[in-house]
């Protein structure tokens, strides 16, 4: 079976076709701004010795994080991955608690527990990542299956990279959808790059998505920096998925367009491949799209750029307002207690 | 009240569960039509369906993985791994993420791994193992080793109700050697209280699993030369019984600890380094460790003999001790 090539995106008429209306065409450009934003104010607080550690940015993986949770519905969920803040941010996780966490102070999401984007906020059916990709590959497989067993129309969304797709998680995790026809969406962000790994170092085939013909279901590869179409493709996948039919794998086709992480000046990255993804940005692309398209206007985009600036400054203040984490706790939350089993998604 | 084998007793304990909550539900390798390796999950299907008795690809981190998840939505897993032995594929798994998801995340993960584990009948290197230890050194899991079949139906009811990932160690050489009488109804053993399955005054020996019944037998030898040996079985590692493990050892004086697992890093060592921080100044001789030596798990009879501590090795330490 060989993979489709998803068709990129024509017009309005096709935008309203799969459910999208100028406000929520607004929003998607929004969050794209915005995760966007977050990582250069975070570049800079790390530049300024505010962040410990390291520090991970998502540059060029915009449209592929925000296409795809738009394209999910408000029970759905999912493990997103490092190069993913634009789920976050299209999900509804404040960027205050982004920045907070970003600085270890005790309103991020993991109360200085881990660092960097390793968040989740379960209310909004996302579950933290670990550094070992794709670790939580197969565990957003187990949603899936607890969807399953239990009959509900819900579905759950597995990310990883091109170069983590070659470990056995990818493939366990796959087989097993695959086998059970469960209903889990995969989305390998195939950046191009693993660290300095080329991809053609890390697979031997030209597409990821042709692996999913060896476990069973459909593949598809998108271009990675169109959003509408990967919001396409991410929600007819989601929605086959809901309506029991199994999973699909998209692969996204991006250039990660900065280091590993922001210590990494990713030299190795021949110079004019920068160059060439860079005319393919993927907000500058939806930006240009917009104004042909939609009728973005001059006012309309100043508002929506201000609209983000403004968020970010309110967002870094509280941030910085927000305590460091007390020593005397470092012992608590090893092991959960009872009573914390019936949250929102506990039940 | 009836009497019942080890094995009976899980199954019991795990069914009884799964009668209870419609979101308990088991998954592993052959534990469907089949019923499990060892027969633990026999009927389960027939009685609850196949999707609350799933049976796996043979992909231990999807299993584990996919238990995680799934109790993540709120589900009840309990995944078995064909041998405890294999659960070394799922280990990035539990250590990575099932252990320190809460910690970090705030999400609690209750899921449990039932773990057919030990040896004694030529398993060989692969399927002999007691890797408990490696475990119990990963803060964020906790870790199980029932003794009796009391304790194995308790002891995983609680398993199933704590809001953590448990590590289930079902010693694969009392399944069917060891019967005892159980409790129809349901009923939890706590974590972290040990149980004294021989009392005694002069010498502890503290152990878990098939060993209690080792220490047991060794006692009653030495106790033809006066020897009163008290024989404490854990029950838990993770949490373990401080406490009732110092008391003991104030009040004899001399301490053995004894397992099946290999001897450097085993459990045993934490419990010695406890008692000699704890305790030092009421003993009246060095704390002794009998443990499997640091070999692989040898498969023909004379060597994995060889290797398992036996009851004449014990009561060669315990009279070591009594004379000391």
């Amino acid at each position: 079976m060989a993979v489709r090539e998803a068709e990129p995106f024509g017009s309005l008429q096709e935008v309203h076709d799969v459910g999208l209306d100028r406000e929520d065409l607004f929003g998607i450009y929004r969050s794209m701004l915005t995760a966007r934003a977050i990582e250069e104010r975070g570049h800079i607080l790390y530049k300024q010795g505010k962040i410990p550690g390291s520090f991970y940015t998502g540059r060029g993986n915009e449209a592929s994080a925000v296409g795809v949770a738009t394209a999910m519905g408000a029970d759905d969920v999912g493990c997103p991955l490092q190069r993913d803040m634009g789920v976050h941010i299209a999900r509804g996780v404040e960027p205050w608690r982004i920045f907070a966490q970003y600085m270890g102070r005790t309103d991020g999401p993991t109360k200085g527990r881990d660092g960097n984007v390793h968040i989740g906020d379960a209310r909004l059916g996302l579950h933290a990542m670990v550094s070992h990709l794709p670790a939580m590959l197969p565990v957003a497989v187990g949603m899936g299956l607890a969807f399953r067993i239990r009959e509900e129309r819900r579905v759950a969304v597995a990310w990883c990279g091109e170069g983590a797709a070659a470990r056995g998680d990818a493939h366990e995790g796959m087989n097993l959808a695959g086998v059970r026809k469960l209903p889990v969406v995969f989305v390998i962000d195939n950046n191009q790059w693993a660290y300095s790994t080329p991809a053609h170092l890390g697979h031997a085939i030209d597409h990821l998505a042709d692996r999913a013909a060896a476990y069973g279901f459909e593949g598809v590869v998108v271009d990675g920096t169109d959003v509408l179409a990967v919001y396409r493709e991410a929600r007819r996948a989601i929605e086959k998925a809901r309506e029991g039919g199994g999973p699909t794998l998209i692969e996204s086709v991006t250039l990660r367009m900065e280091g590993h992480a922001v210590h990494d000046d990713a030299s190795y990255v021949p110079r004019e491949m920068f160059e060439e993804w860079a005319k393919r940005d993927p907000i500058d692309r939806f930006r240009t799209w917009l104004r042909d398209n939609a009728g973005m206007t001059d006012e309309e985009e100043g508002e929506i750029t201000a609209g983000v600036k403004k968020l970010l400054n309110d967002a870094l203040q509280r941030a910085e307002e927000s305590p460091l984490p007390d020593p005397t706790t470092l012992l608590d939350g090893v092991f959960a207690s009872q009573d914390e089993l019936e949250t929102p998604h506990h039940k | 009240m009836a009497e019942k084998t080890y094995l009976q007793a899980i199954s019991d304990g795990l069914r009884q569960e799964m009668r209870l909550d419609q979101r308990v539900f088991v998954l592993g390798e052959d534990v469907g039509v089949y019923g499990g390796a060892f027969k633990v999950t026999d009927g389960f299907q027939a009685e609850f369906g196949p999707w609350r008795v799933l049976d796996m690809p043979l992909s231990e981190t999807a299993i584990v993985a996919g238990a995680t998840g799934a109790a993540l939505m709120g589900m009840r897993p309990v995944a078995e791994m064909q041998f405890a032995d294999f659960v070394s594929c799922a280990w990035d798994h539990l250590v990575t993420v099932a252990a320190k998801q809460h910690y970090r995340a705030g999400t609690p993960i209750p899921i449990v791994l039932r773990l057919p584990s030990g040896g004694g009948f030529s398993g060989g290197p692969f399927h002999s193992q007691n890797p408990e230890s490696l475990f119990a050194h990963i803060p964020g899991l906790k870790v199980v080793c029932p003794a009796t079949p009391e304790d194995a139906k308790g002891l995983l009811v609680t398993a199933i109700e704590d809001a953590n990932p448990v590590l289930f160690f079902e010693h694969k050489h009392l399944y069917r050697r060891i019967k005892g009488e159980v409790p129809d109804e349901r009923y939890s053993t706590p974590f972290g209280k040990a149980r004294i399955h021989r009392e005694g005054d002069d010498i502890v020996v503290v152990t878990w699993g098939a060993m209690v019944y080792t220490a047991a037998e060794a006692a009653g030898i030495v106790a033809q030369d006066g020897i009163s040996v008290e024989v404490m079985d854990l029950r838990t590692l993770i949490p373990w019984d401080r406490e009732a493990v110092l008391e003991s050892a104030r009040r004899t004086s001399k301490v053995l600890v004894l397992h099946e697992d290999t001897r450097t890093g085993g459990f045993g060592a934490e419990i010695a380094a406890t008692i000699a921080e704890e305790a030092f100044e009421y003993l009246d001789g060095p704390v002794k460790r009998i443990a499997a030596p640091d070999t692989p798990v040898p498969f023909s009879p004379p060597l994995e003999q060889a290797y398992l501590p036996q009851i004449d090795d014990v009561v060669a330490g315990l009279r070591e001790l009594a004379a000391y």
